[in-house]
């Protein structure tokens, strides 16, 4: 089985945002980076799939700044077989720009039986990369998959819809972005960190296009008013109540 | 006259209240852009409620019908929408879970970019900015948007839908498409009629300090009080633990909400969780300990030993009622 | 839930690690997160080792790690060796001292004294976890003393046999195999003491749990009676010879506790901070309050020192310079300053502070038994006297 996963190298949920002096970005002084969690179930799942197969190739590709190289490895270090970084210092706003360096990449290096994607990244929330990747590739996608089953050639997948689960069906190849629940990551073994730097990994010079979302400006959230106890135990439902409705007019 | 696309949604043949949403932002930017509304609605018939859409703005409600469109189609409806889209100066869709899997295979189809879970949009000097919540809602971004077409969707629960009523002219245009590759087989769904954390008005959310998975029953008793307009939804803690199901989990890996009023009940306020939940109108925080950092978040707390302030809240939501 | 866990980084030493030591670390870490906390203040106050983490451990490829890829270890150097141990330390000592014990003291006198067919036997079970090895040289009688041992092992025509009693054995009752040290000589001869590979299904040995610790409550504490054991000729670690053999074990596993103790400290000062930045008393987080800072500044300066301490340390054991008198300095040093972080981070914390919900005092009391074993403070004191003059004022 043939397959490639796409990672993305992410500041940590923890880190205290801070406004770069650009007014526009990340002040990513102190900052420490991971791999994006959702990624993790990504590569899980290759690994898997490829383990089941019994054969095959799991190739871990990230686009963005010579320090995913250190992300890479990372999934090296669970057992993917050779990396490849697609190399910029300026990665556009616009997940299409990325989606078209990415899918010359795939093609480039293809074909594939499979392509994983996480669902989104936890630092920009866009969540488009995968499904405009498929689209460039003209293959079949599914995102958000919490549960994965392949018979054959015929991929179902469960996703999680608004008060339901929606089960979807396709055919392989196919590009699939993962959820919470498809899998339990594995924590990359010691000996796999050993093994990481001897893998090949790739590192490609890329210039992409400027894209049609321009960044304005970031700036922390507005204050939420500051808040009261209202008071202790029981006794001060009734006052809350009265907040709610009076003061808050929520109910 | 530049024409703003309002994707709407429908399930089972029943437009879903997001629609409404997507119509009110797009006839926010159509004023702004001096445009007319466009509400598409795809299915195989007309969906029921879709004569209401002319109230929030759209100027023409058209419905794109085909075989096997009754059921989310994800390649055939990316292929409707953005066929329809050429011509169009904006598309707006909801970042519904439909949504966010649409959007971005529209952008892609019309060769353009995505701002994608928007909680506000304005034109300024004839071009669309909105802003986006990122780092896990630490953060807002400004951005323009220069595509031609500009794409974005709408975060739910934050455009609340206003009356502006236009002539709503209803279209159905049956478009030579099929599903596509990828077809939805089965909708498996919840305890019927739950209603959505993601989409309920009032979130009731619980933690580890609910002790045991059966204690969950009195965070059940006060959604039901407020009569159909409350989820029950968790922590991740409790969700790793088994206790409720990952579709209930408000926060970072789990759904982003934004309802009028949030109770986080025996919650501490971990800042994954607080991602989740830090845009909901009023929070009211339940919790043991007065240094748990929930309370630094929410507007009203109560500390104390939920087991009994829960009930006194239940039975005093009731009265009211 | 507790915050989560970030370390502590004064100085940027992170940037004196090289990228596989950093994804060393965090690996333990993450996975000590994930899986360790949860359970471990139940298992303490259990007195209970949380055996069923054994599998995960041997997985992740924590036994032996510094030893040979060709036994199916991790073949890492010294200072990710000692980072794992910091990290599994700062999860708790006993379920370090569980890792200290299989790789330092069983692990590695298999590798360094054995013979080929011991080392083939038995280093890729226990670095699977499979096989739980324990170290027996510790006696009730003989502690900071081991010259003085009364175990003995006996020739005869077809193999040995061994008699006597050891004490304080961590993983004695759970061990598949003991490394038992005998005198195969005269009572006083110290010389004559060889090390002994002991199947514990052996007839005559048996192992017991030492009840009522107060410390280190979350690992497996035994005593070993070898009545009349006999072992084949095969059974004897042909390289030993000595009390020098075991001591070079010892040197092994204190470098590890040097980097362990380091990590208990970590975690006392990360709670303590977060208390602290919390805590409201008087109008403002208790943080605020000069003695308070004054408590916090002492823990972090002695964490700082004590962090580029080991790491110099680890550098040095992997030039092959490293020598037993440096191992002692930092041993002393980093358990005593982390018994210290442990009292005053349960200080700070308050009433919360006898919690088991909290680390500090559970550290406080595993961190005494690590101020005791692998050489006392006062020993460690001793060695380094009579490195710097020459003079020994051991008796």
């Amino acid at each position: 089985m043939k397959i490639a996963v796409c990672i993305k190298r992410v500041p940590d949920s923890e880190t205290r945002v801070k406004t770069a002096a650009d007014g526009k970005s990340l002040d990513d002084a102190g900052v420490k980076f991971i791999l994006n969690p959702y990624d993790e179930f990504a590569v899980e799942e290759a690994l898997q799939r490829k383990e089941k197969a019994g054969a095959g190739e799991v190739v871990v590709l990230a686009l963005g700044g010579p320090a995913g190289q250190e992300t890479i490895r990372t999934a090296l270090a669970m057992g993917a077989d050779r990396g490849i970084l697609l190399q910029t210092d300026a990665v556009p706003p616009d997940a299409f720009v990325t989606a078209q360096a990415i899918a010359a990449e795939l093609k480039a290096g293809g074909p594939w039986d499979l392509v994983f994607f996480g669902k989104m990244a936890i630092d920009d929330y866009n969540g488009a990369v995968g499904p405009m990747v498929a689209e460039l590739l003209d293959l079949p996608c599914v995102t958000a998959v919490s549960h994965l089953a392949i018979e054959g050639a015929t991929v179902t997948a469960d996703r999680e819809i608004e008060g339901a689960v929606e089960v979807v069906r396709c055919a392989l190849p196919a590009v699939l972005t993962t959820d919470k629940g498809i899998n339990e990551p594995r924590y990359p073994a010691l000996k796999g960190i050993m093994a990481a730097k001897k893998k090949p990994l790739d590192v490609k010079a890329v210039a992409l296009a400027a894209g049609v979302i321009e960044v304005l400006e970031m700036t922390p959230p507005p204050a939420r008013k500051e808040g009261k106890i209202v008071g202790e135990g029981a006794t001060a439902v009734p006052e809350l109540v009265r907040l709610l409705r009076e003061e808050a007019k929520v109910l | 006259m530049t024409t703003i696309l309002a994707v709407c949604e429908q399930r089972d043949g029943v437009l879903r209240k997001v629609s409404s949403e997507v119509v009110t932002g797009a006839r926010r930017i159509a004023d702004a852009l001096g445009a007319e509304v466009e509400a598409l609605v795809l299915g195989s018939a007309p969906a029921s409620g879709s004569d209401l859409l002319g109230s929030f703005g759209a100027d023409r409600v058209v419905t794109l019908t085909a075989d096997g469109f009754g059921a989310y189609a994800p390649e055939g409806y990316a292929k409707a929408v953005a066929e329809r889209a050429k011509g169009a100066a904006v598309v707006v869709c909801a970042a519904t879970a439909q949504g966010k899997d649409l959007a971005p295979r529209i952008a892609a189809r019309l060769g353009t970019g995505l701002a994608a879970d928007v909680t506000e949009v304005t034109a300024e000097g004839g071009a669309l900015v909105a802003v986006r919540p990122v780092y896990a809602g630490k953060a807002l971004l400004r951005v323009k948007l220069t595509g031609q077409p500009a794409v974005l969707s709408l975060r739910p629960n934050v455009f609340t839908p206003v009356q502006r009523p236009k002539a709503g002219a209803a279209q159905t245009v049956a478009v030579p498409l099929s599903a596509g590759r990828v077809t939805v087989k089965e909708i498996k769904a919840a305890e019927a009629g739950a209603l959505d954390v993601a989409e309920a008005p009032i979130v009731i959310s619980g933690g580890r300090g609910l002790k045991e998975p059966a204690n969950f029953k009195i965070l059940e008793d006060l959604a039901h009080a407020f009569g159909g307009r409350a989820a029950v939804g968790a922590s991740r803690a409790v969700v790793d633990a088994g206790w409720r199901p990952h579709a209930d989990q408000v926060g970072q890996t789990g759904k982003t909400v934004s309802p009028t009023l949030y109770v986080a009940v025996g919650i501490s306020g971990a800042i994954q969780h607080l991602a989740g939940m830090r845009t909901s109108k009023v929070i009211v925080a339940i919790n043991k300990d007065k240094d748990a950092p929930i309370f630094k978040v929410a507007d009203y707390g109560l500390v104390g030993d939920l087991f009994e302030i829960v009930p006194a809240l239940t039975a005093a939501v009731k009265s009211l009622a | 839930m507790a915050p989560k866990y970030h370390g502590v980084d004064f100085y940027a030493i992170d940037s004196l690690l090289s990228e596989e030591e950093r994804a060393v670390r965090d690996t333990v870490r993450t996975w000590v997160d994930g899986e360790l906390m949860p359970v471990i203040g139940d298992a303490y106050l259990e007195g209970k080792f949380p055996k069923h983490l054994i599998p995960g451990m041997a997985e992740l490829g924590l036994f032996g790690a510094n030893l040979p890829e060709e036994y199916g270890c991790a073949g890492l150097n010294n200072v990710a060796y000692g980072l794992i141990m910091q990290e599994l330390e700062r999860g708790d000592s006993g379920v370090r001292s569980f890792a200290s014990v299989q790789g330092a003291l069983v692990m590695y006198p298999i590798y360094a004294f054995g013979s080929d067919d011991q080392k083939r036997t038995w280093l890729p079970q226990m670095a699977s976890g499979k096989a739980i090895g324990c170290f027996g040289l510790t006696e009730p009688d003989h502690g900071s003393n081991p010259a003085g041992m009364i175990t003995v092992a006996r020739e005869t025509k077809d193999g040995w046999v061994l008699n006597g009693a050891k004490m304080w054995i961590t993983n004695g009752s759970t061990a598949h195999v003991a490394v038992v040290w005998a005198k195969t000589g005269a009572p006083d001869d110290s010389g004559s003491i060889r090390g002994f590979l002991v199947p514990t299904d052996t007839r005559g040995f048996s192992a017991k749990d030492q009840k009522g610790k107060l410390s280190l409550r979350a690992s497996d504490t035994s005593e070993l009676v070898l009545q009349d054991v006999h072992l084949p000729k095969d059974a004897i670690l042909p390289k030993s010879g000595g009390l020098k053999s075991p001591l070079m074990c010892l040197t092994q596993a204190r470098y590890g506790i040097s980097w362990g103790a380091l990590g208990a400290a970590m975690a006392c000062y990360d709670e303590a901070v977060s208390y602290a930045k919390n805590r409201v008393m008087f109008g403002k987080p208790i943080g605020g309050f000069q003695l308070q800072q004054a408590r916090l500044a002492e823990m972090l300066t002695e964490i700082t020192k004590a962090q580029l301490l080991v790491l110099q340390l680890g550098r040095l054991k992997d030039q092959g310079s490293m020598t037993p008198q440096q191992v002692s300095l930092a041993k002393r040093n980093n358990v005593s300053m982390a018994t210290d972080v442990a009292r005053e981070t349960r200080r700070l914390l308050g009433a919360n502070g006898i919690l088991a919900e909290y680390q500090a005092m559970r550290h406080l009391a595993n961190l005494e038994s690590v101020y005791t074993y692998e050489g006392t403070h006062d020993v460690h004191t001793l060695v380094l006297g009579q490195e710097i003059t020459g003079i020994s004022a051991f008796e």
